[in-house]
This record gives C-alpha cells, sequence and structure tokens, in this order.
C-alpha cells in the first residue's frame, strides 16, 4: 500500500496504520455500522474496503443477496459492519428492502452509511431522505466521484453535507480514494463526536400533517426515547403491518437512540 | 403500557381514514421534491455535455433488436476459443510434471519404504492421481475463463445479457432475472442456486432453481472442451479445429439455455403456473475493468477457490474408482461387472457402460468425470496403456486420449451423446445439498436432480436413433 505522501500525514484520518481490517472477526464490537444505498453503487466495495473481506462485487445490481457482514477497527474501536443489500426504496415491499428497512429500523446501526452514486445524486437522494427518516445516524458516501468528473458532473459535497445535515465523503472506493475520511466520519458520528442534524422532509403534506402531529405526540409520550417517532407515526398511518407489530409487542420501544456502546 | 399501545393504534386506525387515500403517494412526492431540490442546488454540470454518448452507443449495438444476439455468441465463443487454445499447452505441461514425474517419484519411494501396495493403490494410484488430474485439466481453463468472465462482468456486460434475455425468459413465464442467475450458473451452479434469491417471487425463483442446471458450469467445461476437441475438432482440418471445438461447446451451451427456456416454459405451464412479474433493471454504467485488480481477484477468490473444492471432491473419488477396479467378485471387478451389465442398456442411448459409471461417480464433482472415463475404459479394454487397473492417469496429448477413446469403441456418436449427457444429467450433489436448502423441500430438490436426468436420455435416444438412421 501507498501512503498518501503529503503534509497531511500527521493527521490521524490520513494514517493508514489506523485501519486495521478485521475480516470476520466480529468479536466485541464497540459500534454497529450499516451500509445502505441504492443497487450498483459500490457498497461491496466499500465493504471489501474496510473489512478486508471479498465480498462478490460486480458491474451489476442485485449481488449482494441477504446480507454480508464483516468488521474493521479503527482508532482503537472495534466496528461491526453490515453490507445491505441495495434498494431504490425503503417503503414497498419486496424482500430486499425488508431487509434493508428492518436493519436500520430494528437492528440499531450506530452509523447507516448511505453509499450513493454521484453520476445520479437525485434518484440516490430518494433513498438518502427515506432513510434520514428513520435514524438520526448516518454518513453519505458520496462515491463514483471519479465516474461523475468524467461525465462532467460537479457535486458540492459541503453544500450536500449543509442540506442534509449529516457529514459527506466523496470516494471512489474501487481506487480506494476517500475511505480514510469516511472511516474518520464513521467514528466521529458513531462516538458522537459529529452531531446529525438530519432533513426531514420539508413539504407539509396538506391534510395529514395534524394527523401525523397528534399521533407523533401520542408516540412519544409513550415512547420518549425513540429518535424517530415522526417516521413511525408515518408507518402506522400507512398501515405497515410490521411496524404495526413492532408498536403492539413493543419492541419499538425498546429501540433506544444506540448510545449504549460508547463509553 | 398495553392499553396505550393498543390505543395508539387505534388512533392511526381512525386516522388512516381521514388522511384517505392518497397518503402513500403524497409522502413519496414530498421525497420526490426534496430530492430534486436538493440535487439541483448541489450539482452542477462542467462545461457541455459532449454529443456523443459513448455509453448510449455501445448499449444501441450490444442490446440491439439485430445485433444483441449476435454479439453475444461471438463474445462467448471467443471467450471460449481463448480458453480451448490457451489451456491446452499449460495443461500439458503441469500433467508431466504432477503425473509423469512426480507420480512415479512417490510410488517408487512408497515401494522403498516397503507400503503395502493396497496402501500405495488407494493413495497414490487412486487419491493422488484424482487430485493431479484434476489440477492439471481444470487449473488453465479456468485461470483463462475466469479473468475474462469477470472482466465482462466488471465492464457492465452481464446487466446488457439479461436485458436481451429478459424478454424471451418474460415470453415462457419466467422471470427477467433468471437471465442472470442463469449466467452466475456458467460458473457454478450451486452458486447460480444461491443468486436466486434476487428473485422475490416464490415461483419464477423456483423454475429459476431448476433450470439453473442447465447451464454449463466450470466443472462441466473440461469435459465439453476435451470432447469437443477430439471428436469435432478431429473431423475438421487441423487449422480449423480451434475454432470448430469452440463453436461445438457454444452450440451446447446455447442448447443449455434453450432448454431451460423450454422447462421454464413447462413449468409454468403446469405445476408453477402464474403470470410473470414485472421488474426494473437498471442497465449500469460501462466501467473500465481494473485489469490488475481483477485477474488477481478471479484467480485467488474463484479459480483457486474452484480448484480446492475440485480436489477435494477427486480424492476420495479417486479412491472409489481405484476400489471399484480392484476389489473383485469372482474374478471380475466391481467396475467390470457393472460396466457389462449396464452396457447394453447404454449404448440404446448412444452412451455407454463407461460413461454411465463414470456419471455415477462423478456425482460430488463434474470435474472427474473424463479422468474416471479413461481410467475405466483402459481397464475394461484391457489395454497396455495407462498403469493399470484403478489408475487414473493424465495423457501426454489429446491424441492419445483420442486414441484410447476410439480403442474403447467410441465413435463421433458417442462423442456428441457424452457432451448432451453431460449437459443434460444431475446436479453435482453441492448444487443438489444447495437447492435443498434454498428451498428447503425434497420435493423440488428431487426433480430438480431427475428432470435433467430424464430428458437426458431422452435427448441422447433421439440423436442416436436419428444418426442411426442417416449414418446407418
Amino acid at each position: 500500500m501507498k501512503l498518501e505522501n503529503n503534509n497531511c500525514a500527521t493527521c490521524p484520518a490520513h494514517n493508514l496504520a489506523n485501519l486495521v481490517k478485521l475480516g470476520i472477526d466480529m468479536s466485541n464490537f464497540d459500534y454497529v455500522v450499516a451500509l445502505a444505498g441504492n443497487p450498483n453503487t459500490g457498497k461491496s466495495t466499500v465493504f471489501n474496503n474496510l473489512t478486508g473481506l471479498k465480498q462478490h462485487t460486480g458491474n451489476w445490481p442485485g449481488k449482494t443477496v441477504g446480507r454480508a457482514e464483516g468488521a474493521f477497527q479503527y482508532a482503537d474501536k472495534r466496528f461491526k459492519i453490515v453490507d445491505l443489500p441495495g434498494t431504490y426504496s425503503l417503503l414497498s415491499t419486496s424482500d430486499d428492502e425488508e431487509i434493508a428497512r428492518d436493519f436500520i429500523l430494528f437492528g440499531q446501526p450506530d452509523v447507516t452509511v448511505i453509499v450513493v452514486d454521484a453520476t445520479r445524486l437525485e434518484r440516490n437522494l430518494n433513498l438518502v431522505l427515506q432513510v434520514l427518516e428513520i435514524t438520526d445516524r448516518a454518513v453519505l458516501c458520496l462515491n463514483l466521484i471519479d465516474e461523475a468528473s468524467r461525465h462532467k458532473i460537479k457535486v458540492d459535497d459541503r453544500l450536500l453535507s449543509k442540506n442534509l445535515g449529516i457529514p459527506v465523503v466523496p470516494t471512489a472506493a474501487r481506487q480506494g480514494v476517500g475511505i480514510q475520511e469516511l472511516l474518520k466520519n464513521i467514528h466521529d458520528v458513531a462516538s458522537g463526536q459529529f452531531i446529525c442534524k438530519p432533513h426531514r422532509l420539508s413539504s407539509e403534506i396538506k391534510n395529514v400533517s395534524r394527523a401525523v402531529d397528534h399521533l407523533n405526540k401520542k408516540i412519544s409520550i409513550e415512547f420518549p426515547d425513540l429518535p424517530n417517532t415522526r417516521w413511525i407515526a408515518l408507518r402506522l398511518l400507512e398501515g405497515d403491518q410490521k411496524v404495526i407489530d413492532a408498536v403492539r409487542s413493543g419492541e419499538i420501544g425498546s429501540l433506544r437512540p444506540a448510545e449504549n456502546f460508547s463509553e | 403500557m398495553k392499553n396505550s399501545t393498543e390505543e395508539i393504534l387505534f388512533t392511526a386506525n381512525k386516522l388512516r381514514w381521514e388522511v384517505g387515500d392518497n397518503f402513500h403517494d403524497s409522502i413519496l412526492e414530498s421525497i420526490y421534491k426534496d430530492a430534486s431540490e436538493i440535487s439541483s442546488k448541489v450539482v452542477t454540470r462542467v462545461g457541455e455535455k459532449s454529443k456523443f454518448d459513448l455509453d448510449r452507443f455501445i448499449d444501441r449495438i450490444v442490446t440491439g433488436k439485430w445485433t444483441g444476439f449476435p454479439i453475444m455468441f461471438i463474445l462467448l465463443a471467443v471467450v471460449f476459443w481463448i480458453t480451448i487454445v490457451g489451456a491446452n499447452v499449460p495443461s500439458g505441461w503441469i500433467a508431466s510434471l504432477l503425473v509423469d514425474t512426480l507420480h512415479p517419484l512417490i510410488k517408487n519411494f512408497f515401494d522403498t519404504i516397503q507400503i503395502p501396495w493396497w496402501i500405495t493403490g488407494v493413495l497414490i494410484d487412486g487419491a493422488y492421481l484424482a487430485a493431479a488430474w484434476v489440477i492439471s485439466v481444470m487449473l488453465p481453463p479456468m485461470a483463462i475463463f475466469f479473468p475474462m468472465f469477470t472482466l465482462l462482468e466488471d465492464f457492465g456486460y452481464l446487466p446488457r445479457v439479461a436485458f436481451n434475455m429478459d424478454n424471451l425468459y418474460r415470453k415462457v413465464g419466467a422471470h427477467g432475472k433468471q437471465a442472470l442467475t442463469m449466467s452466475m450458473g456458467f460458473g457454478c451452479n450451486a452458486a447460480g442456486v444461491i443468486a436466486t434469491r434476487i428473485i422475490d417471487s416464490p415461483r419464477e425463483r423456483l423454475i429459476a432453481i431448476i433450470t439453473n442446471n442447465f447451464s454449463l458450469c466450470n466443472g462441466r467445461w473440461p469435459t465439453q472442451i476435451l470432447i469437443a476437441t477430439i471428436f469435432i475438432g478431429g473431423i475438421v482440418p487441423a487449422y480449423l479445429a480451434g475454432l470448430a471445438s469452440a463453436a461445438a461447446v457454444v452450440t451446447i451451451a446455447i442448447l443449455g439455455v434453450l432448454f431451460s427456456l423450454i422447462v421454464s416454459w413447462g413449468l409454468s405451464k403446469t405445476v408453477l403456473k402464474g403470470e410473470a412479474s414485472a421488474f426494473s433493471l437498471e442497465l449500469p454504467p460501462y466501467r473500465p475493468p481494473r485489469l490488475l485488480q481483477t485477474l488477481y481477484t478471479s484467480l485467488i477468490d474463484r479459480t483457486i477457490f474452484v480448484l480446492w473444492r475440485a480436489v477435494v471432491f477427486a480424492v476420495p473419488a479417486g479412491v472409489v474408482i481405484w476400489l471399484v477396479a480392484n476389489i473383485q467378485i469372482s474374478g471380475v471387478s466391481v467396475a467390470e461387472y457393472f460396466i457389462h451389465t449396464v452396457d447394453p442398456f447404454a449404448l440404446f442411448f448412444g452412451l455407454n457402460g463407461v460413461i454411465i459409471l463414470a456419471y455415477v461417480i462423478a456425482i460430488p464433482a463434474n470435474e472427474i468425470v473424463i479422468p474416471t472415463v479413461l481410467m475405466l475404459t483402459v481397464l475394461t479394454t484391457k489395454m497396455a496403456l495407462g498403469a493399470g487397473a484403478g489408475v487414473m492417469f493424465e495423457l501426454d496429448s489429446v491424441t492419445d486420449t483420442a486414441n484410447i477413446l476410439h480403442a474403447g469403441g467410441w465413435t463421433l456418436l458417442t462423442g456428441i451423446n457424452l457432451m448432451l449427457f453431460s449437459l443434460l444429467h444431475n446436479p453435482c450433489s453441492t448444487t443438489i445439498y444447495t437447492i435443498y436448502k434454498e428451498t428447503k423441500s425434497v420435493k423440488w430438490a428431487m426433480l430438480s436432480t431427475f428432470l435433467p436426468i430424464v430428458m437426458g436420455f431422452l435427448i441422447c435416444f433421439f440423436v442416436t436413433q436419428i444418426w442411426r438412421l442417416l449414418v446407418g
């Protein structure tokens, strides 16, 4: 491996020795990281970069079936990372979307890394906004920036970060570009050094905001620890059976903001 | 607690009537609106977008109505031609090292330290030679085939194949994504069966699982390539031999695709009735493959992995072959006894007893079919070649292999039928087990096992009868 030899070499973000790829050794982890994103945006490549594992990658959507798990160590913390199947949304009901949705909701990841294709940002943002409705700890991995620049597309990552309220890291995972910055941001969000202020759907939904607010209030009284009561309210209004069951069984209530692992 | 959660659900139910039907749509709308707002703020195009879009241009050709399929076949043929031509020489080198040089050395060593002959037989003439043969026959083609396949995959060609095939699969009532799982099956059927998880509908997934076996897996490529080289390459002038054999192998592979379509159609009209479900397949952008990394990962992850599996299965199979060739019942070995019993039945189908026994022994791994066939042929024809009963051996050249098979009574018809039977027979035991695990059903696993065998015998039978009518 080649060390990027610039003045930043002393900065922990550029210290390659900081990353220890643990492969499938997932013992004693401090944080759980979920990898979400549209199909064929490079989730598995990012996963392989971080864990040293060799999840099959290839240029076609749908390679990752089920979910793959691995681990890495960064800045003395051990991270378990889960590669979720690629989906376009978390709303409808295909198996893949359910696996991804359930893990982000019930799996309680400390950080959800959303991998997006920089050349198709608008469509990818649809999923990002849905993820941000569920969790408030996320990092956006703006992948394939090399391809974007080849197609003469420029993405203002700082402005994007400001709009979404989460860190945005431009990467070219196939070449390993930006992985160090991604690691640092994953660590900062997981350890609470960076507090996300995630974007919430701004446009008020006509006629229903009253209903949502009403339900939201009830839910937050019942489950004061839940970070995403508004999303639960939306799902209940839509009649999402899985969420209804989780509310009924009280499973929702046991979902706390995932502070339990940090010191 | 209980009451208040029920009250939340009750309120939700009540409010659901108030918010109306278009609630779902309005959420989606607001998501789309925000996404579009944000992206319009942060995305800028530097300079003019060039008029000529290379991706579109390539797509128009490789998924074109008239050009799509010919390009698929030509690409496939080129890949096999390179594999066939390129693998021959290194195969010979490895064989001469592992079999011609090392095998006698080890055997002599065992003899000098006075190991009983039957232990030497089982370990060296059985297990070692089986492993050595599998390595020499499989490693070179895989080391050439897999990187090329991975390069195509990395480049983004596979989704285009699916795009071309989608229409055909939908017409037979199967899922378009079956084209993708079928492509995976060309590498390994067990992997192809697992890959069917990308198909959501259980009905279509079952069809994809049952028909995956019609994709020639890498364990069967060597059989196809060798038999095509001997019997098809043998009937054309030498300078066309490579091309003709490649064409024969491609024909078998395409036949496999046809059978998968026909069987899918049959299943979706009978036991697995239903309509094909719609899906959207995103054609990803073409990406320049990373040459070195692809070579490395396809060598380490695929080639060595698959080879290791083959060796693991070849070792016990080698022991079995040696045993059936050497355990005698009233003067006749078990193998000979079996072959002579089955021969009349097998010849009826244009095959022979040796082939049937080889396929029984090779249930764990298709890779060892050819070595088993050769060994058993030598054994039953009592040829002076090779090293005696129960010894799998590699022959220095394809010509020697051809001589043995011809001496064993093989004809062009036997060769063609073996190629057909290699396409249409039971999946290997790993795949059968994978099918059972994925479907959790003995019934479907059994159907996937026996359907191709029955088809194989039927096809071989018809080919034989027509052949005998025409050729005599």
